[in-house]
């Protein structure tokens, strides 16, 4: 059996907060093998959030282990994080975070500077991801000229850029109208099925139904871990 | 990477322009104030050690009289106290190159229709010698012309400029005291002297001619004042030292009483001033770079105003995948950037008020690549200093932090 992409052991994270230390997590365990899409669902404040922070080395937890294609992030420094999130994670927000000032073609090509990766090779790189996404006319405009969908896509462009394993996505239809959402969702979907592993938050159903699997979370720990039910039809 | 992170810099001064500007207008007054404030200190030390050049290596001048705390006093009541045979017995002293008695005053010069007033100076030919003195046209006079007093002029070139106009004034005669003296000789300019007067405003007699033509004095042979040239700089403690001896013995003046000459150091008086231009012009840079100071600071405060305000950018970078370092060499690019730019700007502005303050007014200015270079090192160098704290900070952040920031 290969390594799972994602396996955390009893992971834990507590806030300290002015009332004292907030336990936002609660010893959780879970294991996403490659080529998954599991959905992460559940009521707001359910740490949700705090689990995808830890999944994307940007946090780190209070207790428990976990092991992001095989490697214990806990025995990396933060550069090291930095290098592994680089090539590793591609990460999509609600809020879609380009960079205002860049244009969509310097926005996804960003990661590549981090990676050491040349001028030339980036710029083809980066126009052939927006092609992916259906943005190449988009290439030298600043984000702010687009609509959220189609920032959403230039994000997801970045994502992709360093071809990782895994896109981590917190609620990325979370500021989109319902068809634009589902545009999103279906962009996700063909990515899966190229091999992409990409664990996803949304407390929508239909959202959720693209994925094969639903984690449902509640007051920091996983409560279900099932197959997508059959689709009823709508 | 390096490339792709200026261009990022240069987005980033290129966003917010009147910040930019703002905060470049502190460095480029800074270097803008030490390259002039150098260019005029410089300049000063300049035209301090070319006059200098033009006084004569070694000189003393020997003052008739005696010194007190209170300064100068005529000795005695009587006559000038030195003699032109004290001036024989002192060049045959050791390390003594030349000894001129001098007798001066002011006069009126007159040639045709055109007077003027000037200083004319009685005395021996060493006294060109010691003043390393040359003529640009004629021949200067002998010894046997100050033994049979002839009435010959050796004359500087502001009054030539006065008398003369486009004349040339050799072979002419002039008049002084309505005695007629023939040029033999046009000095070669000299400029002010450090007292800032015109050397060049003279007119060289033989000693014996002026006392007994031109200013008439009944101590014929006695004199107010000597050129005393030493053969070297490090001869001139014992010239001082010996010659005081000597006069001492040949004035007769008992071991409780004083000097009744007193003997000024000028190469002491040159250093001295050349010292004083050294600090002015030190302490005009150290005034300068408290504004470069001040423009650093304004970079460092801008710079964390600028993390402050990217935040949420620093926490987007970090989360695909830029370290420390490059967060870190992003910031401190960008306070350097600012600070070239402006110190560029600067040493234009400072270059070009160096030029205008030397068309507008006599002062000398010397720009010197040094300082040009000085003042850009230490630009850069203020840019990284200023500028490192905020950019580490910047790379200091927390990740998730920074994303939450709104
Ligand atoms: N930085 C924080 N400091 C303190 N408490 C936090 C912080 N982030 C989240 N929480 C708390 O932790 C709980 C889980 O939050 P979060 O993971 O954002 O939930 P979700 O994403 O499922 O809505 C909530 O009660 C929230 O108030
Ligand atoms: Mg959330």
């Amino acid at each position: 059996m290969s390594e799972a992409v994602i396996r955390v052991v009893g992971l834990g994270k507590s806030y300290t907060t002015a009332a004292g230390l907030f336990p936002a997590l609660k010893a959780v365990d879970l294991r996403v093998d490659a080529g998954e899409f599991v959905a992460i669902m559940g009521p707001s404040g359910s740490g949700k959030s705090t689990f995808m922070n830890l999944l994307g080395c940007l946090d780190t937890p209070t207790h428990g282990d976990y092991f992001l294609v095989g490697r214990n992030v806990a025995q990396l420094d933060k550069d090291q994080l930095a290098v592994l999130r680089n090539r590793t994670i591609g990460f999509v927000f609600q809020g879609f975070n380009l960079l205002p000032r860049m244009t969509l073609e310097d926005n996804v090509a960003l990661p590549l500077v981090y990676a050491g990766v040349d001028r030339d090779s980036r710029r083809a790189r980066a126009r052939q991801e927006l092609g992916r996404v259906g943005l190449a006319d988009y290439a030298s405009s600043l984000p702010s000229r687009i609509s959220g969908g189609q920032q959403q896509r230039v994000a997801i462009a970045r994502a992709l850029i360093n071809s990782p394993p895994l896109i981590l996505a917190d609620e990325p239809t979370g500021n989109l109208d319902s068809q634009t959402s589902e545009e999103i969702m279906t962009l996700f979907a063909g990515l899966n099925r190229q091999g992409i592993t990409i664990v996803l938050v949304t407390h929508e159903n239909d959202i959720a139904a693209h994925a094969q699997r639903q984690v449902r979370f509640r007051d920091g720990r996983i409560v279900s871990d099932q197959p997508t039910p059959a689709r009823e039809s709508a | 990477m390096r490339k792709a992170m200026l261009g990022e810099a240069w987005r980033a001064m290129g966003a917010n322009r009147l910040r930019t500007v703002l905060t470049m207008l502190g460095m480029v007054i800074g270097v803008g104030s030490v390259v002039l404030m150098l260019a005029i200190g410089q300049g000063a030390q300049y035209a301090v050690a070319q006059t200098i050049s033009t006084m004569g290596s070694n000189l003393y001048i020997l003052i008739s009289g005696s010194t007190s705390a209170s300064g100068l006093r005529s000795g005695g009541g009587g006559g000038p106290t030195l003699t032109v045979a004290d001036g024989e017995a002192i060049s045959e002293l050791d390390g003594v190159a030349n000894v001129a008695p001098v007798h001066q005053g002011t006069q009126q010069l007159v040639y045709g229709a055109n007077n003027w007033n000037t200083t004319v100076v009685g005395t021996t030919p060493n006294y060109l010698e010691a003043r390393a003195w040359t003529l640009v046209s004629g021949y200067p006079f002998g010894d046997s012309d100050v033994r049979s007093a002839t009435r010959v002029a050796l004359i500087g070139q502001t009054a030539v400029d006065n008398l003369f106009g486009s004349d040339d004034p050799l072979g002419k005669t002039l008049r002084i005291r309505q005695s007629p003296f023939v040029v033999v000789g046009v000095l070669g300019r000299k400029g002010q002297n450090l007292d800032g007067r015109d050397q060049d405003d003279t007119v060289i007699i033989p000693l014996t001619t002026a006392q007994r033509k031109v200013f008439g004095t009944p101590f014929v042979g006695s004199v107010r004042l000597m050129m005393v040239q030493a053969t070297s700089a490090e001869a001139m403690p014992l010239v001082e030292k010996s010659l005081t001896a000597l006069l001492r013995q040949r004035h007769r003046i008992r071991e409780d009483q004083e000097n009744d000459f007193y003997l000024r150091n000028l190469a002491a008086a040159a250093d001295s001033a050349a010292e004083t231009t050294r600090v002015m012009s030190m302490l005009l840079g150290a005034i300068a770079s408290v504004s470069l100071l001040v423009g650093g600071i304004g970079i460092m405060n801008i710079m964390l105003v600028s993390v402050t305000e990217r935040t949420r950018e620093i926490g987007i970078r970090m989360a695909i995948g830029a370290r420390q370092r490059d967060i870190l060499t992003q910031f401190l690019l960008e306070a350097l950037m600012i600070s070239v730019a402006g110190c560029l700007i600067g040493l234009l502005i400072g270059i070009g008020g160096a030029l205008l303050t030397n068309a507008l007014t006599d002062m000398v200015i010397v720009i010197s690549g040094t300082a040009v270079l000085v003042a850009f090192g230490v630009a850069a160098a203020v840019g990284v200093f200023f500028g490192y704290y905020p950019a580490h900070r910047a790379a200091g952040l927390d990740p998730i932090e920074a994303l939450r920031h709104q």
